[in-house]
Order: C-alpha cells, then structure tokens, then sequence
C-alpha cells in the first residue's frame, strides 16, 4: 500500500505539491490526469525518493520514504518508474540493460538474471532483440525495454510518468498495450497519463491535478461523465 | 643516395633515448590519469564553488609553463628540502601533476556529458551512487573522454622532451648530443621525427580502434 499524506513539495520559490492526500491499494491502478506543471509528475519521483518533499509523509508498505534511516536503494528495488524519456543505458545490449540491476543490486547469477530478463522482455514482445544495441530500437520499443527493466526487479509497484508522451503517435498503442497487461495482471501501477482514453479504460481511479492540488479523484466513469470540480471539466473538455 | 656518419652504435643510443621518452610518458600518463580521475570526480561531486582550492591548485599545473614547472621543482627538491631527488623522478613527479590537472577537466567534461536522467534511471532501479558511477558513468564518461584522453597523452609524450632539464636523456636530447656531434641535423632530426612518430602512432591508432568498438550505430 502506498500512503501520500498531506504532502507539500516546492522548487525554490515555486509551490509543486501543496497538501496531496492519497493512498493506493495492492492491486489498484491509479491514473493521474491534470494540465502541465499540476504536480503530477513530481509526486512520482518523491514516492521513490528521487526528490524529497518539505513537509507531509508518504509511506510504502509501512515504510516512510523520506526518513533519514530508510535505505532508499533497498526501498527502490520494490517500486519501479518508467520516466518519459526511456533512458536506455547506450553502451548495453537491450538484455545487458535489463540485467544490470537484478545481477548488481539483487545479486542474483547471470544465467538466472538472463531468464529473468528474457521471459520480461518476451512479455513486452522484445523477445528477438536480445543482443541489440538500444539504439537500434524506436522510440516504443525502448520505452518497452524500459518497462521490462524496471519488471526484471519484481516490483511490487510500478510508476509509469507520461511514458508515451515522448513518443510518435503511430508507438503509442504498442506501450499502452503493454501497460493495460500489465494491470490486468494485477500490478499496482500509479500512471500519470494525458491518454485519456487509457485513464478510462485502466483504472480502477482517476485523479485529476490541478495546480498542486488533487482537485478530485473517483471512479473513471464518475471523472470523466460526471465531474464535480469546474477545473476537471473544464480540462476534459479542452482535451477531448 | 647521400653519405652519413650515423651508426647502428648511434641508433642505438637513439632508441635508449626513445626508450626514457616512453618510460617517462607511461609512468606521467598513468600516475596522472588515476589522479586526474580522482581529481575530476571530487570537482564534480563537490560543485564548482567546495571545489575551487582544488581548481586554483591545478590550474597552476595548466598555466605555468612546463620548462618552468620543471626547472622550480628540481630546485625546490634539491636547494630547499635539500633531498637527494633524481632528475627521472623530478620529471615524472612533474608530468604526472601536469597531467592529472588536464585529466581532471576531461574526466569532469565526461562525467558531465552522461545524462542527468539516464542516471536517475540507474538510481530508480535500486543501484547505489558507486554502482550508478561504476555501472553506468565510467562506461559512457569514457567514451566520450576518449579522444581528449588520447590527444592529452600524445601532448604529454611531446611534452616530455622537456625533461632534459632536469638531467634526463630522452629522445630529442639524444639527438641533440649526436647533432653536436656528427654535424647532420636535417638528417637526425628526421630520424628522430620518426621515432615519434611510431610513438604516437600506435597509441592513436588504439583509440581509434576503441571508438569504432564502441560506436553501436
């Protein structure tokens, strides 16, 4: 379970988060939907550790993220993130990237971190690009490569950040694909999408930012039919 | 074609004297890269401002000319601590701080270039700051450090024709002592080109053979 209690976050002089209450379940997919620069993003990349917060708690599986003694790399190991630009290490083949974590950090064998990586990137039909330099993938597939290298950690929770928005409309389909297994798998996933038709048919909530705030969150079918903010129907309607 | 007083005895005493300019540049070269990457990563993990005695340290090695850092240093040793340093060791000791200033700039120029989020990737996965600079920075900074590295140790290797004043007999040493001699200095001076030459050329040639192994595209 992932707890988000009254976080409060800000770059310099620029409030990003003021006061996000949120928790997800073991199993929930959870959408974030909001304009850019409602704080979004920034709240996966403190669910991780990757940035800190100034003040509120966010607690995954009972363990707080920001105090001092928690080991942020062990805690990392159990939360994977999917960033939107894929961030493919050049210099490795697509199944030397997928490895590199589980062999170094988990310690776990080549041969064993191999099987693992395969049957991860079969999932995500990479399965004939083993030996590949990522630069001879598009943009989707490395996206999926991404996706299979954060899963190769069996994670427990899975942030995907705008993974499609980098990408060219005719690759966005093959990674929503991915991601929509990878919740009918049961995956507890935080998705902060602009695919709208995504958020719809994925998750279990949707919740919609704005300005820092979690304006509101429900049902897909309650946000995007029923909108009780001003703000979230004001976004859908200048989205759709 | 033309007549010369140059014998097997005195391409011999050339080749000894390739042999020191070799030794000196291997011994700079390496001492000073292990410490110019030392040098460039404390720079980088400690910013520009905590890294500025360090900075105006080194930048003492870039500014002065080498003659002169060469000539001080040898004095300071012998006058001043009055030790019983030799000149080889004067002339490495030099080089290798000469080198390791430069180094430090390439290797904070690489480390630089490996991008801020391919790394906060590496750190998503659970890989802790020296698995993230082993696994992932040490990899890719080389490869981008490659060709200035290469050009650095080519320079040094020129460079070190210097030490002759503190006492050392390299190559272009060598050759002078034989144009005193034999009076041919077109000729030896040629020859002594050529010896450079298949210095450096091995060395340029591996970098080459290195950057081409490491291009995936």
């Amino acid at each position: 379970m992932i707890e988000i209690q009254n976080v409060h976050k800000s770059f310099g002089p620029l409030k990003v988060l003021k006061g996000i209450d949120l928790t997800v379940e073991k199993g929930e997919v959870v959408t974030v939907i909001g304009g850019s620069g409602s704080g979004k993003s920034t709240l996966l990349t403190c669910i991780n550790g990757l940035e800190p917060i100034d003040s509120g708690r966010i607690l995954v599986d009972g363990t707080e993220v920001h105090a001092r003694t928690t080991d942020l790399n062990r805690l990392r190991q159990n939360i994977g993130i999917v960033f939107q630009q894929w961030n493919a290490f050049p210099h490795l083949t697509v199944l030397e990237n997928v490895t590199l974590a589980p062999r170094k950090v988990l310690g776990i064998g080549k041969a064993e971190a191999e099987a693992i990586a395969e049957k991860q990137l079969r999932h995500v039909g990479l399965g004939d690009k083993l030996s590949t330099f990522p630069s001879r993938l598009s943009g989707g597939q490395q996206q999926r490569m991404a996706i299979a290298r954060a899963l190769a950690m069996s994670p427990d929770y899975m942030l995907f950040d705008e993974v499609t928005s980098a990408l060219d409309p005719q690759l966005v389909g093959e990674v929503l694909e991915t991601l929509k297994m990878l919740a009918e798998e049961g995956m507890t996933m935080i998705c902060v999408t602009h695919e709208m038709a995504f958020a719809r048919d994925v998750s279990d909530r949707v919740a919609y930012f704005h300005k820092g705030i979690m304006a509101e969150i429900g049902a897909p079918e309650q946000i995007f039919g029923d909108p009780q903010h001003p703000e979230t129907w004001a976004f859908l309607a200048s989205v759709r | 074609m033309f007549d010369t007083a140059l014998s097997a005895a005195d391409l011999v005493f050339l080749a000894k004297g390739a042999g020191m300019t070799i030794l000196v540049t291997a011994i700079s070269v390496a001492i000073g890269t292990l410490l110019g990457i030392l040098f460039g990563v404390i720079r980088v993990q400690l910013g520009a401002t905590l890294s500025l005695p360090l900075t105006f340290f080194l930048d003492i090695f870039r500014s002065v000319p080498l003659l002169i850092q060469l000539v001080l240093a040898n004095a300071f040793m012998g006058m001043v601590l009055r030790l019983q340093i030799s000149g080889f060791t004067v002339a490495c000791g030099v080089l290798s701080l000469y080198t390791a200033a430069y180094c430090a700039e390439i290797v904070r120029g690489g480390i630089d270039a490996v991008p801020a989020t391919t790394r906060r990737a590496a750190r998503s996965l659970g890989m802790s700051w020296m698995q993230d600079m082993r696994y992932i920075v040490a990899p890719l900074a080389t490869r981008i450090a490659l060709p200035s590295w290469i050009g650095l140790a080519l320079g040094v290797m020129k460079d070190s024709a210097l030490v002759y004043v503190v006492q050392v007999t390299e190559l272009l040493k060598s050759t002078q002592i034989l144009i005193t001699r034999l009076q041919e200095p077109l000729f030896l001076l040629l020859i002594c080109g050529a010896f450079y030459f298949l210095i450096s050329f091995p060395l340029a040639r591996f970098g080459g053979y290195l950057e081409k192994r490491w291009s995936h595209d």
